[in-house]
């Protein structure tokens, strides 16, 4: 019988996979044995649904160092948790200040404010993708209302050195929102000791938990009652009110949550507190730097990003000099089975930072099932690759 | 002989009330989350009940944990 490759998968900066057996399992007994409604009826399938939502909020308290369960707030992704944060604090005349290496969950949001009366300052990243803590300290004014800036991009994985600039943000009496799309899971982050007030999470990249997932944690100095929802509803609670209640998590999570998803999203966070994310991270860091290293020194590479596995997570990107990056996407996928993302990665300004606009990169992202046969057989590849004529 | 005396604890949110269940939990009260009772008026359809006149203990626990409550009644 003719020998079929497995599929190797180096796109979970996209989304996560596989995932976690306790993944599906936990979702399938959603599905099968509880079903209900959270939060809604008083019977005792609601209530266990209740619960679990409940646990699915301790759990990603416990594992972003956070006091108050009832300040995690869900929705369906890291974007709408932007937006809630950006749409919902953010008034005409205050200034914001952000990085040059944000995703356009962030971008996008903050654009759209800048029309209505908001001052935006995008400090400039180093073309590795490193913000200088100082130059964002350098761009405060007297109305600055928050930073705002990712903790690992979503193009070459750098890490943002955010306890230092959620110390400045604390010593100016700012708040701090941290995009950890792409690091949540998979870095250690701790709400307290990095100083963030508002941390925006997806469930399904280094979560390891389904699509649909996802939320804001909101901390102490944040006044959420001022905090705009950006969808009004049906909650569960205060039903005799024709007005939106003013409780969290309540106020902002209108309509029926992804139970199902976040029985998954609780599995896997369980899961990830099990195996300890600092584990994960070491064991991260080694695969990371194979791939750096192979990659570097592999002519007719140019890699992108710090370069040095303490320095990022598993995400990192390249270019051939032979061929567009689309081009080795196709013939990754075809010839090799392996599934990684090419060309502009919903980031411009990044791109630009660090001098890949508007060609893209080919980003190569393990996860926490890639194994040292597939970096090394991703190796082969690209260099197989290099050798072909342009 | 009287019926047995217990604690009912009201929340605006069953949110609320799935968190006082687990901090009351954590601190040994056996808690159960049944639908309000009808002379009761709420906003959300569960509460909280445990046996006992425990109102002061649970009062203290959950402002403690920072959970809030709508009202506590002893039945």
């Amino acid at each position: 019988m003719h020998h079929q490759p497995e599929s190797i998968y180096l796109d979970n900066a996209a989304t996560s996979w596989p995932k976690p057996e306790c993944v599906p399992s936990a979702m399938l007994n959603f599905l099968t044995n509880v079903g209900a409604n959270p939060g809604r009826s008083g019977h005792h399938l609601s209530i266990q649904a209740g619960r679990i939502i409940n646990a699915t909020r301790e759990s990603l308290c416990t594992l972003f160092g956070a006091d108050d369960p009832l300040k995690v707030v869900f929705g369906p992704n890291a974007t709408e948790a932007l937006n809630l944060a950006l749409l919902g604090l953010v008034d005409p005349g205050d200034h914001i200040i952000t990085t040059s290496m944000e995703h356009n969950a962030v971008m996008r949001p903050l654009r759209r404010l800048e029309h209505h009366g908001v001052r935006l300052s995008v400090v400039t990243c180093d073309p590795t993708g490193l913000v200088d803590p100082t130059d964002i300290q350098k761009q405060i004014l007297p109305n600055t209302k928050l930073i705002a800036t990712s903790h690992a991009s979503n193009i070459v994985g750098t890490l943002q050195p955010i306890a230092q600039i959620g110390r400045i943000a604390r010593e100016h009496d700012l708040l701090f929102l941290v995009d950890a799309a792409a690091s949540a899971g998979c870095v250690p982050i701790d709400m307290k000791s990095d100083k963030i007030d508002l941390l925006a999470f997806t469930g399904h990249k280094s979560l390891l938990g389904p699509t649909g997932t996802g939320g804001l944690l909101i901390g102490d100095r944040v006044d959420a009652t001022s905090m705009r929802p950006l969808k009004r509803g049906g909650t569960g609670s205060n039903s005799a009110s024709e007005e939106q209640p003013g409780h969290l998590p309540d106020a902002f999570e209108s309509g029926t949550l992804n139970a199902v998803g976040l029985a998954g999203l609780c599995a896997a966070v369980d899961w990830i507190r099990e195996k300890d994310v600092a584990k994960i991270r070491r064991h991260h860091q080694k695969l990371t730097q194979i791939l750096i290293d192979g990659l570097a020194t592999t002519d007719g590479v140019t890699v992108y990003g710090p370069g040095r596995s303490d320095r990022q997570t598993t995400t990192l990107s390249f270019n051939l000099n032979n061929m567009q990056p689309s081009e080795a996407g196709y013939l990754l996928d075809t010839q090799y089975k392996i599934c990684c993302r090419v060309g502009l990665h919903c980031a411009p300004s990044a791109h630009r930072t660090i001098g890949t606009y508007p060609k893209g990169t080919v980003r190569f992202a393990p996860g926490m099932f890639t194994t040292m046969d597939h970096i090394e057989t991703a190796l082969r590849a690209v260099a197989n690759l290099t050798r072909i004529k342009p | 002989m009287n019926a047995a005396t217990y604690t009912v604890i009201l929340f605006h949110t069953s949110n609320h009330a799935f968190r006082a269940e687990k901090v009351l939990k954590d601190q040994q009260l056996v808690c159960r989350l049944i639908p309000v009772p009808r002379h009761l008026s709420s906003d959300c359809g569960v509460c909280a009940r445990i046996d006992g006149d425990q109102a002061q203990t649970i009062e203290n626990i959950l402002i403690q944990a920072n959970v809030e409550y709508a009202s506590i009644h002893i039945i």
